[in-house]
């Protein structure tokens, strides 16, 4: 169990593959963290946006070029990854071919010179956890993608490391294996109470298991916060699209006289909304951000907002319906009710509440009139 | 081969046999002919300056064979050359690939450079070492020693069987190289981060990680080596002529000895006959070893 600490963290290849100058040279950028003692903390971005590579830093299997990394308050910079204390379940296993399952897990202990006895005792333990001990003595080849990813685990498991690293262990699983494992890495978390790092590209895994989640970029972080503050109070639009399925909807807007208008859609806001934008005389333009669970089929011309658009698509996915709506140049994903008795190419009026939209610089793409929270979320500092 | 499922229909498989034919039929040209007519002249009497005077001897020239000190000499030697040579290439070959699998300036070059010995003919590479390495008087070797103020060596009529064992090493490192290079290069990255986050040290990485994940590699190495090992004859022919005495006489340069010094098709067949015997062994345990960890490895 560990308190980690990233101070200012920063990793620049010199020749980056692909990438030509010395634009977007830095893998990562300024990464600032520290965990709380037995948290799981969720990476999460895009490819490339530098979250394995932070995560590798941690593992020492690449040297931050600069800033500091601490583990329970030692720096750990020039130490050697087999001296941290860290075990990493890596996305492709890594399980040793040649080696049967029970060796797999003891290797690390073996290479300690633990003895025989409480190795065998820790192996048999995690095994028993992990439900994994009819497998102890078959080769990883033997095995499912599945019971792979459970030997995996069992390997890290076994070393009662100080630091748990997981680089995207689920997704060689099929999708329902995914679900499966999602939760019983989390339960397995609770019981074991280690500090976890845990980086996913997939956002519901991310909001799923995450205590809190980073969200990152380019190589910079976005946003450090708990899953439900990152659904409510997205900083920017990137956070806002990235979190949440389907993907919050985006429409550009004028802004005048205390509504927000385009094609096809307007929405009077709320005061303090207002005072957000600015000047209401003047004429401005902002993104409307809107989620597709917040849209809702309406017949009446009730206030606040409303959209309108031909439908092009409709998904039923059974518990609801999804309907995407051309709203000017947009295609508005809806989430409707199950029964939907709209054909494709009908006009759909999709109304909304005021106080569930969001607001983002047409520029900076930055939130608008969000209220700092100081005890719930972290911010990173830019 | 395994047979087909049983509910395959007997026409289903009619024309496996007949499609198989050719190719038995080219093996059969191509190897028994040659080996029954070797088996047939092994047991004539039959010398060359002599052809008129031929006929069945039935085992007398195997029992020359046996009798003659000269045969055990060279099934010695070719054993020692075959087991140094194999030792001194597949160690030297994955130290290489083990330096070349590195990323450093001018890799490129310096594999090539250290693959070309591979690319000389037998025959100049024994040419090379007589005169330009080996020579007491101009050799490169002589001239080191010399300049250190030791006397010079001269390696072919004082070391024989070492220096033929040299060339045949240096030109036959470069194959281990290559083919240790290319299966250090198929290991996963991240079996030697996973070994290297458990705690293994250098040491530790390549005995349990790279080692094993090389073992079948090393196995069709040792292989291949074998079989060319045992039939080097060319670096052999070109520098000491299997001498001094039969210092660096082995089976095949003893065969060559016996149908065109002496003229004795009997007997030399008979030689190529143990020699055949011996490749045989060799290359029983050879394929065990390598069936056993090709099966091993298709698994993974």
């Amino acid at each position: 169990m560990a308190i980690v600490e990233l101070k200012n963290v920063a990793k620049r290849y010199d020749s980056m593959p692909g990438r030509k100058g010395n634009e977007h040279a830095n893998a990562v950028e300024d990464f600032n963290l520290i965990t709380r003692d037995g948290e799981f903390v969720v990476l999460v971005g895009p490819s490339g946006c530098g979250k394995s590579t932070t995560m590798r830093m941690i593992a020492g299997l690449e040297h931050n070029t600069a800033g500091e990394i601490r583990i329970n308050g030692q720096d750990v910079s020039a130490v050697e990854p087999r001296d941290r204390d860290i075990a990493m379940v890596f996305q492709s296993y890594a399980l040793y071919p040649h080696m049967s399952v029970y060796h797999n897990m003891a290797f690390a202990l073996e290479l300690k010179k633990t003895p025989k006895d409480e190795v065998k005792k820790r192996v048999q333990e995690a095994a028993k956890i992990l439900d994994i001990e009819y497998l102890l003595d078959r080769k990883p080849r033997a095995l499912s993608g599945g019971q792979r990813q459970r030997v995996a685990l069992g390997r890290a498991l076994v070393r009662q490391p100080q630091v748990f690293l997981m680089d995207e262990p689920l997704s060689n699983l099929d999708a329902r294996l995914r679900v499966e494992m999602r939760a019983e890495i989390t339960r397995l978390h609770r019981r074991l109470g280690v500090t976890t790092f845990y980086v996913t590209h997939d956002q519901t895994e991310a909001m799923t298991m995450g205590q809190r989640i980073v969200v990152m970029r380019d190589g910079r972080i976005q946003q450090i916060d708990t899953p439900y503050n990152l659904y409510e109070r997205p900083v920017n639009r990137f956070v806002a699209g990235f979190i949440g399925t389907p993907s919050m909807n985006f429409l550009k807007a004028d802004y005048q006289g205390g509504t927000l208008k385009g094609k096809g859609f307007s929405c009077t806001l709320n005061p303090h909304q207002q005072s957000a934008l600015g000047d209401s005389a003047q004429c401005s333009q902002c993104w409307l951000g809107i989620r597709p669970e917040h849209l809702h089929q309406t017949e009446a011309s009730t206030g606040g907002g409303r959209l309108e658009g031909a439908v092009e698509v409709i998904e039923p996915l059974g518990p609801v319906t999804m309907a995407q709506v051309r709203v000017g140049e947009t295609l508005v994903t809806a989430q409707l009710a199950a029964h939907l008795e709209v054909q494709i190419g009908d006009t759909l009026t999709l109304a909304f509440d005021p106080d569930q939209i969001h607001l983002f610089d047409i520029e900076s793409d930055r939130t608008l009139g969000l209220e700092t929270d100081p005890a719930s979320s972290v911010q990173a500092t830019a | 081969m395994s047979a087909p499922p049983t509910n395959a229909s007997p026409k289903r498989r009619a024309p496996t046999k007949r499609l198989m034919a050719p190719s038995v039929l080219f093996l059969l040209v191509w190897m028994i002919v040659p080996l029954a007519m070797t088996l047939y002249y092994s047991l004539q009497d039959y010398n060359l300056m002599m052809p008129d005077m031929r006929g069945f001897a039935g085992g007398l020239s195997y029992e020359l064979l046996f009798t003659d000190p000269v045969f055990w000499d060279a099934l010695l030697n070719t054993l020692l050359l075959v087991v140094t040579c194999l030792l001194i290439t597949v160690v030297a070959g994955l130290a290489l690939a083990l330096l070349f699998n590195r990323t450093f300036v001018g890799r490129g070059i310096a594999r090539t450079l250290a693959i070309s010995p591979f690319f000389v003919m037998p025959v100049v590479t024994g040419l090379i070492w007589k005169y330009m390495l080996l020579d007491p008087v101009y050799g490169l070797f002589s001239w080191v020693m010399r300049s250190m103020g030791f006397e010079p060596i001269e390696w072919l009529s004082s070391y024989p069987l070492l220096s033929v064992v040299m060339m045949i090493s240096w030109e036959w490192t470069p194959f281990a190289l290559l083919i240790l290079l290319t299966g250090l290069q198929s290991l996963p990255e991240d079996q030697l981060e996973a070994v290297r986050l458990d705690g293994a040290n250098r040491w530790q990485e390549f005995r349990h990680i790279v080692l094993p994940h090389l073992g079948q590699v090393l196995y069709v190495v040792v292989m291949l080596e074998s079989i060319f090992f045992l039939t080097s004859f060319a670096e052999i022919y070109a520098t000491t002529s299997g001498g001094p005495g039969t210092a660096t006489t082995n089976l095949p340069y003893y065969i060559y000895l016996g149908a065109f010094f002496q003229y004795d098709i009997g007997l030399s067949s008979a030689a190529a006959i143990g020699a055949v015997v011996l490749a045989n062994i060799c290359a029983i345990f050879l394929i065990r070893f390598v069936a056993g960890n090709l099966n091993a490895g298709s698994q993974r």
